[in-house]
């Protein structure tokens, strides 16, 4: 069996039927990301003998017969949810010694599950990029292609899972850094409804828009990790009680009379044509498997982006305001008085990306600028909410690309942060709007990197988007499809 | 020319709560430094605050027990900046929607009742605490005390002396205390206020430009702060000056307000929605229920006293200074459980004159609060029935009162065991009269030639003849008659 292009229902028989143990799964893992993750720097933190003992103690539970889809499955978190006695960093030099003395709901969750933490993964400095490259631990490669970037923030997750360098990871996604991720991955990601998974321990960027999520090579995979990935949990506010739910319970119906909203903002010129033929591609397969077109509008799309970079800065710069250099993490060597050890330890504590939302976020909330911004921004957020609304009486699904190109080259854009965030522009309205939203890989665009297709649900049709997922997936081998180097 | 004190209070009252505003974390006073700092206290990454029910159970108390608005829907904020014992970097409070609006508290002040209005009422958490001494030129950072949760209350500019502001001090400072929602311990910081105090002529309309004043720890400290600080600002004005608006801070020892920092390097709080808590949301049935189970109120206490007991305004007023006292007026005068030993008979001026001289004295005296007393309602009600119907006199009741407040036991047994029973047989004190007139011939002669004052003298030799248990009015009779010329 080759392990690392088993999927998880196959590999949790595997353990179950007691042909695999956990430990060899997890050394399995852990050898291949010694061999291979030099190259793409997609872990921050590794503890092979912490990963293998937890990898004894699945064991020891499935030798009892105490078994779930997970247990003895090692998975990888990126590196914002705090997980005991890990070193948890947010990507950041203002917590790069930082080692949480507790575990996030979603580290519990697969505690519970008895699900090994195989390693901490890299992502954007406190989740802010689209590309991996503000992470104070160095830029993420692309498994397709070591020139480009993975995406981000989530982008050490993305390429782990392409690399198959773990079964499946956590990541987080604020404005896509899950989606974007995963399509320029060409693997499969979600982030669910917001309040869905809880942020509890999770290192707050934008509290109302981050939401947990997972990245894995299929759908089928995404079902079986998110069953353990959501739960209520009370020391979140914002999470929401829901009864139970198996997200892979639904995967096999079948999409006759699917109705799917395709919104014209999403096929403007500002897609690449190489994306634009995949995106057409996996449309056709979706009617072959019975589906039909409606043509929709989300008319303010285009003001998303703007919103966002209000909203998000404006949430962050309080979010961000604990690290101080006071209690934990980062304290600059030599300072003055109180003013001074504060301003030494942010300057040199936060890269440039997260001072520059920072003072973004700062200046929207000033008095004076807090209605014609903060104020603003808001309500055009509630207009895009009502764009999908309106959308969502017309249609069962939207899609369009994840993102309006391939991954680009590292360095590419790092000079130009507009062109950097509109990178986002199709994800970003789903945040907003709270809604669930799912990348898949459709195929492959120029030089040969992979396009991702986002589906784009109602509130709480997580299980629904995984079975319109699902469906392609059976039909198509794209997710399939790993990158040479993942071979090896 | 004429000036007038124009003065608003900000009220930070620390809620009862077990644990703080949003962590599980225990609020009791004085443990070890830190011992009380929960991840969410100390702001780790990723921590989110969750509302404690029972600090908001508070402020829908306090907003029905001043009349004020319940709000259906109120928001938390954001109150961003950075200081060492604030460690979010921000301070969650209640900025544009508070949870109680308006309402107002009844002060009376030399005797003319006023009502002073209450702008609004808002639900905040505590900041911990800086040490500055005992570090060696650094600075200790304690934060047990960060996410008290507290209930900032503010009135209008309603007031107008210093005496004024003092006197809605207590009433709100009583009220909160009566219906359960803070210690109102002043020294441990439970109820710490702040005043903004300007002057203006008398007559101008516009207010004049206000000083707020922090640190009034006590009522006399707030009093005296509040006269300096009107001075200051007439004499300033006065010699051409004119005030600056600026926050100031009370010294004690000094006597005298101090700028602490002015307007201009006033901070931009940036205040904004707080993502991680839902609106506050209270339904009309849960007000219901705490209008339900709140006591009833200080001021209605006191009418009742009034008009049910004929108590005085000012007895009424002393008794339901706080809840307990009244509590045991009530239960002295009202208890009509025969097993609780209280007659329901018992007269109430007589109660409230015991328990404002005696009791009160007693438990000054030994530094008690009333629900610590050593007489219990039972006891006192058992030695006021004995006054009452003659039994003893009001100066040997004291002694009993003494015996039983040193030994416990009841006012009968003390009575007996003393024989302390006042002489009420005419015959018993006839025959102490008779020779009395008999041994004291002269001074008998004095007083039928007109000397009025020698009927004192008798008074006192009777007493005395009767081991002080001479029935008063009846001993006063028989000298009269057996005197008469």
């Amino acid at each position: 069996m080759n392990l690392a292009h088993t999927s998880l229902r196959q590999l949790a028989a595997a353990l179950r039927a007691k042909t695999l143990s956990s430990r060899e799964l997890a050394q399995s893992y852990l050898d291949r990301i010694a061999r291979m993750d030099p190259q793409l720097n997609s872990f921050i933190t590794l503890d092979a003998p912490r990963t293998l003992a937890a990898a004894d103690a699945a064991d020891v539970r499935i030798a009892q017969g105490d078994t779930g889809p997970l247990t003895g499955i090692p998975i990888a978190h990126k590196d914002i949810f705090c997980a005991n006695g890990w070193l948890t960093t947010c990507g950041s030099k203002m917590l790069s010694n930082f080692v949480a003395p507790y575990d996030a709901h979603v580290i519990e969750q697969f505690h519970a599950a008895g699900s090994p933490l195989l390693g901490k993964t890299n992502m954007d400095e406190f989740a802010m990029g689209s590309s991996n490259e503000t992470s104070y631990f160095g830029p993420v490669k692309n498994p397709w292609d070591l020139a480009a970037v993975p995406g981000g923030s989530s982008g050490g997750s993305a390429a782990a899972v392409a690399a198959r360098l773990t079964p499946a990871a956590t990541g987080t996604d604020t404005g896509g850094s899950i989606r974007q991720p995963a399509s320029l991955c060409g693997i499969s990601g979600i982030k669910p409804t917001y309040g869905r998974v809880s942020r509890y321990g999770m290192i707050a960027y934008a509290s109302s828009l981050d939401q947990g999520g997972v990245l894995a090579p299929s759908a089928e995979d995404l079902a079986l990790v998110l069953n353990t990935m959501v739960g209520f949990d009370a020391r979140d506010s914002t999470c929401l009680e829901r009864p139970a739910e198996d997200f892979t319970a639904g995967l096999d119906k079948p999409l006759a009379g699917l109705r799917i909203g395709l919104p014209r903002e999403y096929f403007s010129d500002g897609v690449s044509a190489d994306v634009a033929n995949a995106i057409e591609a996996a449309l056709k397969e979706y009617e072959r498997l019975g589906a039909t077109r409606v043509d929709i509008s989300l008319p303010n799309t285009k003001l998303s982006v703007p919103v966002y970079y209000v909203l998000a800065p404006a949430e962050a710069s309080s979010n961000l305001s604990r690290f101080d250099g006071v209690r934990y993490g980062y304290r600059a060597k030599d300072y003055g008085d109180l003013t001074d050890l504060y301003e030494r330890s942010r300057a040199e504590g936060f890269g440039p990306e997260v001072k520059r939302r920072i003072l973004t976020g700062t200046y929207v909330l000033s008095k004076g600028y807090y209605d014609a911004y903060y104020l603003q921004a808001q309500r055009v957020r509630r207009l895009i909410l009502d764009d999908f609304q309106q959308a969502f009486t017309r249609c069962d699904v939207i899609m369009g690309p994840s993102s309006p190109t391939v991954a680009f080259n590292i360095g590419e854009k790092t000079s130009d942060p507009i062109q950097m965030y509109l990178s986002d522009i199709f994800t970003i309205s789903v945040n907003l709007a709270g809604l669930p939203g799912l990348s898949i890989p459709v195929g492959f665009g120029a030089q040969q990197r992979p396009v991702g297709l986002q589906l784009i649900g109602d509130y709480f049709s997580e299980a629904h988007l995984l079975n319109i997922a699902h469906q392609y997936q059976q039909a198509t081998d794209w997710h399939a499809q790993s990158p040479a180097l993942a071979k090896a | 020319m004429e000036w007038e004190t124009v003065i608003g209070l900000e009220t930070h009252t620390q809620l009862r709560t077990l644990s703080k505003i949003f962590s599980g974390a225990s609020t009791a006073f004085g443990a070890q430094p830190n011992a009380q700092a929960s991840a969410v206290d100390i702001a780790l990454p990723g921590v989110l605050p969750v509302m404690n029910r029972a600090a908001v159970e508070h402020a829908i108390r306090f907003g029905l027990a001043v009349g004020a608005t319940v709000a259906a829907r109120s928001i938390f904020a954001r109150k961003n900046y950075f200081y060492p014992d604030l460690p979010k970097g921000y301070q969650i409070s209640q900025y544009e929607i508070p949870v109680v609006l308006g309402g107002a508290v009844r002060v009376t002040l030399e005797g003319v009742e006023r009502s002073i209005q209450l702008t609004r009422a808002h639900l905040e958490e505590d900041a911990g605490k800086s040490l500055h001494e005992d570090f060696h030129g650094l600075s200790g950072i304690d934060l047990n005390r960060a996410g008290t949760p507290l209930l900032e209350i503010v009135t209008e500019p309603d007031m107008r002396s210093a005496a004024e502001a003092v006197a809605y001090a207590r009433a709100l400072h009583r009220l909160v205390m009566w219906i359960g929602i803070c210690d109102g311990n002043m020294q441990e910081g439970s109820f710490r206020c702040d005043a903004n105090v300007s002057v203006r002529p008398r007559g101008q309309k516009e207010y004049g430009t206000r000083c707020e004043i922090k640190n009034l720890n006590s009522f006399r400290f707030m009093e005296k702060a509040i006269e300096f600080e009107v001075r200051r600002q007439i004499a300033l004005i006065e010699e051409g000056g004119t005030v600056v608006q600026e926050t100031r801070l009370y010294d004690a020892d000094r006597d005298e307000t101090r700028p602490m920092r002015s307007k201009e390097d006033a901070q931009d709080y940036r205040y904004f929605p707080d993502p991680d808590l839902l609106p506050l949301v209270i339904d009309a049935q849960w007000v219901e229920r705490v209008r339900a189970a709140l006591p009833e109120l200080p001021d209605a206490m006191a009418q009742r006293f009034q008009s049910v007991l004929g108590l005085s305004a000012y007895d009424a007023g002393v008794i339901t200074a706080s809840r307990p006292l009244a509590q045991y007026f009530e239960t002295l005068v009202l208890g009509s459980d025969p097993k609780s030993g209280s007659d329901p008979s018992l007269d109430a001026k007589l109660c409230a004159n015991w328990l404002c001289g005696e009791l009160s004295a007693a438990l000054h005296r030994e530094n008690l609060e009333v629900e610590h007393s050593r007489i219990t309602p039972a006891q006192l009600s058992g030695l006021l029935v004995r006054i009452q119907d003659g039994t003893i006199s009001g100066k040997t009741a004291k002694e009993v009162f003494e015996a039983l407040w040193q030994e416990g036991g009841d006012a009968d047994a003390i009575i007996e065991a003393k024989g302390l029973r006042q002489i009420s047989d005419d015959g018993a004190l006839e025959k102490i009269v008779d020779q009395l007139i008999a041994e004291n011939a002269a001074q008998v002669a004095e007083y039928r030639a007109g000397k009025d004052k020698v009927f004192g003298f008798f008074v006192g030799r009777a007493m005395r003849a009767s081991g002080g248990r001479a029935n008063p009015v009846q001993l006063n009779d028989i000298l009269k008659k057996k005197l008469a010329p």
